[in-house]
């Protein structure tokens, strides 16, 4: 008996000691937003399944970006999982930056919507693991447009929307026909005026590089833009971002806001919201083409190949993005709050569709938004709302300084074209892509 | 007459010593007041300025989404590491620029001040790389070496200055009984120029507890201090000022209550020398 007790004790021992030997401790560097903060509540069921534990490193987007790009492209090898865009995925790991995760077995990759795993690709080798994904649309208020007897189509025009601004803008209430991003920066305003510029027939690059913002369609919808904001946008809007928005149109202050869908769920919550009730969503507007109207962005989990625990941070990302989590989710949090755009099983679960009317919206958004072919003319790039090269965060930051000191009215929007046509091109010609 | 003129100006400055004393200071009083908000009165337009529902849900919600303790722990660490190691090598040195000065001494101080001028990120990936190949990224010690070598030039330079104050001849005395160089700077010196060491301490903690380029990136999980807390709370994406103001409130609590308790030692030191 006694030697039988010993046995198993030693054996449970073992167990233990062997479980343990193959705990891992991985750190994962993340944004700080709604569906993330979830994802890092909900992690201690998978360290408690798994046995592993996780650091969590949360940082502002554009800290973290600077972060992991100086750790990934020296090869600290501090983070194990880090979270990433639909812009750097395809470049990172094009330059073999990151480790290829089309091989998790068991994971259901034919469930990823296909434009979010097409954007997280490199010449077919899919890189990161897509956690939620948005595109843009319009928000605008119901009652609002109910009162001023007007009726927002499926599909509307930008020039519809610039007389729906016009009748709604009260600005003696503090009443804003239209708020759009005026915060200087690649991510901010640029994100806005990339689709504007597309919509309007326009372009970055010719099929040479050679940037186009000397163009008719740059002029028009750079002109369009500022002449919108200042007679219907809010003051101060050179300081707006997505935030700042969300907070006037939250509180009543815009009547029409063109943004990122996954505002829908923030808009739509009461508890978060003045105007829960009255919020109708629409397709983002167009002009001379459909084509790029709406952006795509997927915050997705990558792994960078300076990591030494592949398979470990693996795991968690199919656990972290796989449709059981999104109904983790459901159940814990509440349905609305589920991590929208990724999976096309998340549009057929019944819970999902009765809690956020918007997700229709939402998905025929995503589903149109196509990388791939973003202008009305060819271009040798990929990417909607930004040109799929790493020179992009630093030449898209440059033109939204100069079209936000247009909208500040320090200069004209010629002014502001002239210098950003030429600063692009000494900064294509630096980088070579241009003699 | 003169008396009613004097009265009158002390008055006008008082108040305006006050007005940009309060001017200085609103940020950090609306900080602190939106830190008690809710997110949506956070937002609220026009905003409320001390009537609204007082809450302390963001400082739960913070304190239970990050370990505080581990952050602020890391931060005492890293600032009094850097100024007493920083204090080590700046009394020595700044001793014999002020007693000994060389032909080039006035050019060494101008060359270590013009090392503050190099914008921080220009020296990012090497000294990155260097701390990858010595195993220093993301510890306690590797932020207070890179702290000690930023602030150095500063210590050095506020030392100097209180040294050049005190007379060369108690020094020369304390030789002549015996002294020495080692009893000269740690028995004469040291305890002579005690309130501008203690400024220079202050000064230096407080810039190496409130340095934000270095120890957010050369951190991750295990050494990074406060200021990696508060960037923790900022987001393009979502309105978390409530809980941002909460957790900037935390973490300059600390450092605002020992600037206030030694106000007095800090603008002594800083003043010390500017007027003959």
């Amino acid at each position: 008996m006694s030697i039988k007790r010993n046995l198993l004790v030693s054996a449970a021992g073992l167990a233990i000691a062997a479980s343990a030997a193959h705990a891992e401790e991985i750190t994962i560097a993340t944004v700080n937003n709604g569906d993330m903060i979830i994802m890092q509540e909900l992690s201690s069921q998978w360290e408690e399944e798994t046995g592993n534990t996780i650091n969590w490193v949360t940082l502002e987007e554009n800290v973290l970006r600077q972060r992991v790009t100086t750790d990934i492209a020296t090869g600290g090898g501090q983070y194990d999982i880090m979270t990433i865009g639909s812009y750097e995925a395809p470049i990172w790991g094009a330059q073999g930056w990151l480790e290829p995760v089309g091989d998790i077995e068991g994971y259901d990759y034919d469930d990823l919507i296909p434009a979010v795993r097409e954007g997280l690709s490199h010449e077919g080798t899919l890189y990161a693991l897509p956690f939620y994904a948005e595109s843009s649309f319009t928000l605008y208020r119901t009652d609002l447009f109910e009162e001023a007897g007007l009726e927002m189509p499926d599909q509307p025009t930008y020039e519809q929307i610039a007389q729906f601004a016009e009748t709604l803008t009260d600005r003696e209430n503090e009443l804003y026909g239209l708020c759009l991003r005026g915060k200087p920066g690649w991510g901010e305003n640029m994100a806005f005026i990339g689709t504007l510029v597309n919509t309007f027939g326009g372009r970055w690059f010719d099929e040479n590089w050679v940037p186009q913002l000397d163009q008719q369609p740059w002029n028009d919808a750079l002109t369009y833009y500022l002449d919108v904001m200042e007679k219907y946008g809010p003051p101060g809007a050179t300081s707006n971002g997505y935030n700042e928005n969300q907070a006037l149109f939250q509180t009543g202050k815009c009547a029409m806001w063109i943004d990122a869908t996954s505002a829908a769920g923030r808009v739509f919550d009461p508890s978060q919201s003045d105007i829960a009730e009255h919020v109708g969503f629409t397709a983002a507007p167009i002009a001379e083409t459909d084509k790029g109207n709406a952006w795509f962005w997927a915050w997705s989990l990558a792994i960078p190949t300076s990591s030494s625990k592949t398979e470990v941070a693996k795991d968690f990302l199919a656990w972290a993005t796989s449709e059981d989590y999104v109904n983790l989710v459901g159940e814990e949090k509440g349905w609305v709050a589920v991590p929208p755009g990724t999976r096309v099983s998340t549009y057929e679960n019944q819970n999902y569709i009765d809690a956020a009317p918007f997700a229709e919206t939402v998905l025929n958004s995503i589903k149109a938004a196509d990388p791939s072919d973003p202008t009305a003319e060819p271009v040798p790039y990929t990417g909607i709302q930004y040109v799929s090269i790493p020179e992009f965060q630093g030449i898209g930051t440059m033109v939204g300084q100069q079209f936000s000191a247009a909208l500040a009215g320090q200069k004209s929007a010629e002014e502001a074209l002239q210098a950003a046509q030429q600063s692009t091109m000494q900064e294509m010609q630096a980088a070579g892509y241009t003699q | 007459m003169a008396r009613a003129v004097s009265t009158r100006r002390k008055i006008g400055f008082t108040i305006a010593a006050w007005a940009v004393g309060l001017a200085i200071f609103f940020p950090i009083l609306w900080t602190i007041l939106t830190s008690f908000k809710t997110e949506a009165e956070a937002i609220s337009s026009p905003p409320s300025f001390l009537f609204f529902d007082w809450t302390l849900e963001n400082y739960t919600t913070v304190q239970e989404r990050s370990n505080y303790f581990r952050h602020f722990w890391n931060s005492v660490v890293i600032s009094l590491g850097s100024t007493v190691l920083g204090l080590i090598i700046a009394i020595p040195a700044a001793w014999s620029m002020a007693f000994v000065p060389g032909k080039r001494t006035k050019d060494v101080l101008m060359w270590m001040l013009s090392t503050k001028m190099l914008p921080p990120v220009g020296v990012l990936i090497p000294i990155y790389l260097i701390f990858r190949d010595v195993g220093l990224l993301d510890t306690k010690t590797g932020l207070v070496i890179v702290l000690t070598l930023i602030n150095l030039p500063i210590i050095v330079w506020m030392l100097y200055t209180y040294f050049k104050e005190i007379p060369g001849e108690i020094l020369e005395a304390a030789r002549m009984d015996g002294a020495t160089l080692r009893d000269e700077i740690i028995h004469v010196l040291t305890p002579m120029a005690v309130p501008g060491i203690a400024s220079t301490l202050l000064l230096n903690v407080i810039l190496a507890w409130n340095e934000a380029f270095w120890t957010l990136n050369l951190t991750a999980a295990k050494a990074a201090p406060l200021t990696a807390f508060i960037a923790s709370y900022s987001s393009p994406e979502g309105l978390f000022y409530a809980k941002l103001s909460a957790a900037s409130t935390m973490a300059i609590a600390p450092i605002l209550i020992l600037g206030w308790f030694s106000q007095k030692q800090l603008v002594r030191g800083l003043t010390f020398g500017a007027v003959k």
